[in-house]
């Protein structure tokens, strides 16, 4: 197997969440895309754990956790906002705009 | 159990491995732009299911097998179940709904093939011909053949991976989990009423 598919192929996910980040308006739906680009970010760690040692296993752990803990925080946070405005739609969330 | 496969004979498992990787990067990309792309909210973190598990199964032919467990664990078990609990208490559409996307979408496909192209000209140019041979971990040949006698299981890797996280990266460890007990008081805190 060559390291360069699985760079290839992180790389397409990346990707795809980062238009899923700059297009869908709901929170629940930006946080989903968020989930993707932590996945290719975590095949990325594993397929150059192979190639260097164990470290990248390792840290890809630690990506799981901290995003355990992001969902946590932003599913609370999106809960909020839903409280509020009885409405998940982040466009909508412009009062900082000047 | 592929991972292991492969640490016994490497040479006669490339094209297996190879097929396996073709469907699931096939169907990890197909179930990815749906993922950003369905106008139904719960396929969506069904699709994201799909993702996830494959995720886990480019693991195990990467022989990260403890990581492949944990994250079927943390991601199917724990992260969709609160995605899917999201949806329900931001009483989402659960049928088709049309004002899921804003109207930036050529905007975001251009950003999106954009990072696709630097991505993976850069990676193809640096890391294009390395071929994967899984020796970097291999473990010293007495403590391979210890692990052998204990069943053969291969629990050589994920022992050197447990010896890694709680010698090596120890301080980190606890970090993140100092980090973990934040997060659940920071979202109890948000999420209750009063």
């Amino acid at each position: 197997m060559l390291l360069n598919q699985f760079l290839l192929l992180a790389a397409v996910l990346f990707s795809v969440g980062v238009y899923g980040v700059i297009v869908r308006r709901n929170g629940v739906l930006v946080l989903m895309s968020v989930e993707l680009i932590l996945n290719a970010v975590n095949i990325n760690l594993i397929a150059f754990s192979t190639y260097w040692g164990l470290g990248g296993q390792v840290f890809a752990l630690f990506v799981i956790a901290v995003a355990a803990a992001e969902v946590g925080v932003g599913l609370a946070i999106v809960l909020l906002i839903y409280r509020n405005r009885r409405s998940v739609d982040i466009d909508q969330l412009d009062e900082l705009k000047g | 159990m592929s991972g292991l496969l492969a640490a016994e004979s490497a040479t006669t498992f490339d094209v297996p491995a190879n097929v396996t990787f073709a469907v699931l990067a096939v169907l990890m990309v197909v179930a990815a732009i749906r993922v950003v792309t369905t106008r139904n909210i719960v396929h969506a973190a069904l699709w994201l299911v799909v993702v996830l598990g494959g995720n886990a199964v480019v693991y195990l032919l990467l022989q990260a097998e403890f990581v492949a467990m944990t994250q079927l664990l943390v991601y199917i078990g724990a992260i969709i179940v609160l995605f899917l609990f999201g949806i329900m208490l931001t009483r989402a559409p659960l049928g088709k709904a049309s004002d899921l996307d804003n109207n930036q979408r050529w905007l975001g496909a251009a950003v999106g093939v954009l990072l696709l192209v630097v991505i993976g000209f850069s990676v193809t140019r640096t890391w294009g011909n390395d071929r994967l041979d899984f020796v970097a971990y291999e473990l010293p040949a007495a403590t391979a053949g210890a692990a052998v006698e204990v069943g053969g299981s291969g629990n050589g890797r994920t022992q050197a991976l447990a010896n890694s996280i709680f010698v090596d990266y120890l301080i980190p460890f606890e970090v993140v989990s100092v980090l973990l007990t934040g997060a659940l008081i920071g979202a109890i805190v948000l999420a209750r009423r009063d």
